[in-house]
């Protein structure tokens, strides 16, 4: 497969993933201002949003200090100068199976493309017509399209590899900076315990997640800082912790491994596999031991260095 | 008047007998709904034509039209010896005039038309392509006047386009109305990838081992083109390469992958000579592979067309086609050129400017509509202002007669009328000689029109060939 085909593949899978994730942000943002708060909460939510998408200062660079609804939703749903917002993503992953179209099935290329003409009437609409549970909505629906053609028709061969890994590793990203930007809420501080403050904030880091529901039949009982931390790091049935979104790229790495054979190196397959088993070899109460933000900044790390590593292994073409 | 082909002397003509039921027979209703179905298809498919320089909708769809053009067995027969017949005198010609140029020699062709053309390339002079093939996929674009005239409008030896969509065209129609295929007995068309694979491998280097490596150089996803870049290469199984995705290292070619390098042996490019190799061409390509014609020459990759097949395809060089079929092949052109004045002899300067206001003037180099005059269409002011354009440099023209162009019917807003048509179908050369039984019809949409270009409102037809 040609380098330039991979790696097309591979931010195909990254540009879907991270449109998901703009959405649910949104989502749990417009959730908020439905809660009764003061002005100034809603402020602090929506800046930790901000920051969880990786786009606090391109967002204060375009609206200055304008945080609000209205706002957001333009920044994180329709803004093209936001690189992570779901229409730039849409697009860019549009354009990348565009490029790489021999590489894709019909129905893949059918599920991408509508998504995109759907997206563009959209944006065509008054935005006073538009609201966000549709924008999220839209966003879920098309992504799941994709996803589930991408399952059902794609040859499982290194572009399905490549494709998977760009989801597994974009996904192991965006829930560590999540949790990176939500840490302090998950440290057990007296003055919290039991104000319901507590509570209600780790609603919002499940809710960003897409995990509310899926928390409570996992673990149920009392919600506990501990358990939510666990479930989102290292619980293997939650589909978005980093250990499941970890252990799916090294599935995908391996595969590549195994197909490619020992003339390929495998820097990304080793490393990802290594940065796999550290994790593993902790538990929740080590890794508030060690300090939940040195973790997550530690792991994020990884993810990037897997990240460059199969950009070295497998895009630049080894000349 | 122009030739009818579905109607003669008040008759429905044979091979449109049953269209032309099935075309009464439709209401008007079902015709806007499987009309808007086949819009829906194609760009559901993603099969759009960007027009440079237009603004507006850059992924455009070519207007389809849902009536097929059809030929008989016998008339596509006659088409065909006579399109084969051309192509392999345009490949004789190439091999000739990058070698001992003995049609020069003889005196049959001016030296300035072909050393002086900006499409000749020193570069490759003395160098033979495996098999003397240089293009490799000649498009030669057929008007029809009469029951049995044909006239061969012009030839593109380089890289001509247009067969994604007698492809697709196909694919839509057997997928709207597949009972029309049942009772109608039409040569297929969708062997066309394998045979073009077939031919590209065919003329391999020397220096290839085992089964060929073959891919289609694009200039990318920009490219108004590229649609059919990528469905061309996926209906062929081989990988759609940019200029950045090959490298040139130790006398071959090679393509940047997953696994590291991957030996090239056949690339079938889509982009025009100045911008193949920017050591040996145009420096400032961002389009090409450094160094890739080195490689060619010493015979470590196959180029299709061959860098400066373009030389046999100008509208200079065409007037003297039916000349290369007699000195080459020994024959007698079976279709006929059009009526042809090449404005640097004096002679024929002088009628051309006398008779503007009847004849078509095309630029020499020119294609897709562009830089042409199309005297019965046009005003005084336009025809006083192309005869300046000519006076300035007569040797930039070449005019011909306003042919009446066949029609074929065609759906319009009151319902079937008659609309000019041409005919371009894909002969392929490499071991051999072949041809689909079939190719891509334009059709002039607009009342009157002769043109027939995609950039300028025309649209597509399916063309069938019928067997006996």
């Amino acid at each position: 497969m040609l380098s330039r085909t991979a790696a097309n593949l591979f931010w195909m899978g990254r540009h879907l993933e991270r449109a998901e994730t703009a959405a649910r942000l949104l989502d749990v943002g417009a959730r908020i201002t439905l809660l009764p708060n003061t002005e100034e909460g809603y402020r602090n939510e929506w800046e930790s949003l901000l920051r969880a998408s990786g786009a606090q200062d391109a967002f204060a660079e375009h609206y200055g200090d304008r945080i609000n609804q209205e706002n957001i939703e333009s920044w994180l749903f329709f803004d093209k100068q936001n690189h992570s917002s779901v229409a730039s993503c849409f697009e860019k992953a549009r354009e990348g199976g565009r490029i790489v179209r021999t590489a894709l099935t019909n129905q893949v290329w059918d599920a991408l493309n509508t998504a995109f003409q759907e997206l563009r009437q959209l944006v065509a609409r008054p935005r006073g017509d538009i609201d966000t549970a549709q924008l999220t909505d839209f966003t879920t629906r098309h992504g799941a399209t994709v996803r589930g053609a991408i399952n059902a028709s794609q040859l499982r061969n290194d572009g399905w590899h490549f494709i998977n890994l760009g989801y597994s590793l974009e996904r192991a990203d965006a829930t560590s900076r999540l949790l990176d930007v939500k840490y302090f809420v998950l440290l057990p501080r007296v003055e919290f315990v039991g104000s319901g403050l507590d509570n209600y904030q780790w609603q919002v880091i499940l809710r960003a997640l897409s995990a509310h529901r899926a928390f409570h039949w996992a673990y149920g009982g009392e919600v506990t800082a501990n358990k939510v931390a666990d479930f989102l790091i290292l619980n293997g049935e939650s589909p978005r912790s980093l250990l499941t979104s970890l252990y799916e790229a090294v599935w995908n790495l391996d595969g590549l491994t195994r197909r490619y054979g020992e003339t390929v190196p495998a820097t990304a397959s080793l490393r990802a596999r290594q940065t796999l088993e550290e994790l593993m070899a902790r538990d929740i109460d080590a890794i508030f031991d060690e300090g939940l933000h040195e973790f997550l900044s530690w792991f994020i790390n990884e993810i990037g260095v897997i990240a460059d590593a199969v950009q070295d292994d497998y895009f630049s073409g080894r000349m | 008047m122009s030739y009818n082909e579905m109607i003669e002397s008040g008759e429905v003509r044979a091979p449109y007998a049953m269209l032309s039921d099935w075309v009464a027979s439709m209401p008007a209703e079902m015709r806007q709904m499987k009309q808007a179905e086949a819009e829906a298809l194609f760009r559901r498919i993603g099969i759009t034509f960007a027009v440079y320089g237009e603004g507006g909708d850059p992924d455009r769809l070519i207007p389809f039209d849902m009536i097929p053009r059809v030929f008989q067995q016998s008339e596509w027969r006659k088409m065909e010896r006579g399109i084969k017949q051309r192509a392999r005198a345009l490949n004789a010609f190439l091999r000739d005039v990058y070698g001992r140029a003995e049609i020069i020699r003889a005196g049959r062709i001016p030296a300035r038309l072909v050393f002086q053309n900006e499409a000749y390339e020193k570069a490759v002079v003395g160098f033979v392509p495996p098999r003397g093939v240089y293009s490799h996929i000649v498009g030669i674009d057929i008007v029809r006047t009469g029951r049995d005239e044909f006239f061969v409008l012009e030839d593109n030896c380089r890289t001509p386009s247009g067969v994604s969509y007698m492809l697709e065209n196909r694919e839509i129609m057997m997928r709207m109305f597949p009972g029309l295929f049942r009772n109608n007995r039409i040569e297929p068309v969708d062997q066309y990838p394998e045979l073009l694979r077939r031919t590209l491998a065919s003329v391999a280097p020397a220096k290839c081992e085992g089964t060929p490596t073959i891919v289609i150089l694009t200039p990318g996803h920009y490219n108004s083109a590229y649609y059919e870049h990528s469905f061309l290469a996926n209906l062929m199984g081989v990988e759609l390469v940019e200029g950045s995705d090959l490298f040139v290292d130790g006398g071959f070619v090679y393509m940047r992958t997953t696994q590291g390098p991957k030996r090239v042996d056949v690339i079938y490019r889509r982009i025009d000579d100045p911008y193949l190799d920017p050591l040996c061409f145009r420096k400032d390509s961002m389009l090409g592979v450094p160094g890739l014609m080195d490689v060619y020459r010493s015979g470590g990759v196959s180029i299709a067309s061959a860098p400066g097949a373009g030389v046999a395809d100008d509208k200079a060089i065409y007037t003297y086609v039916p000349e290369m079929i007699r000195f080459y092949l020994g024959e007698e052109p079976l279709l006929q050129n059009v009526q042809t004045w090449t404005l640097w002899k004096d002679d024929d300067y002088k009628y051309v400017m006398e008779n503007l206001k009847d004849l078509v003037v095309k630029e020499v180099h020119g294609s897709g509509g562009y830089g042409m005059l199309i005297g019965p269409k046009a005003t005084r002011e336009e025809i006083a202002r192309f005869a300046e354009l000519i006076k300035a440099n007569p040797g930039n023209y070449i005019a011909q007669p306003t042919l009446a162009l066949s029609t074929s019917p065609t759906f319009v807003d009151e319902g079937i009328a008659p609309r000019h048509v041409d005919l371009r179908p894909f002969c392929l050369c490499g071991d051999r000689v072949e041809l689909v039984p079939g190719g891509l019809t334009r059709v002039a949409l607009r009342e009157g029109s002769l043109v027939v270009n995609s950039s300028q409102g025309g649209g597509v037809k399916d063309t069938w060939v019928l067997t006996e």
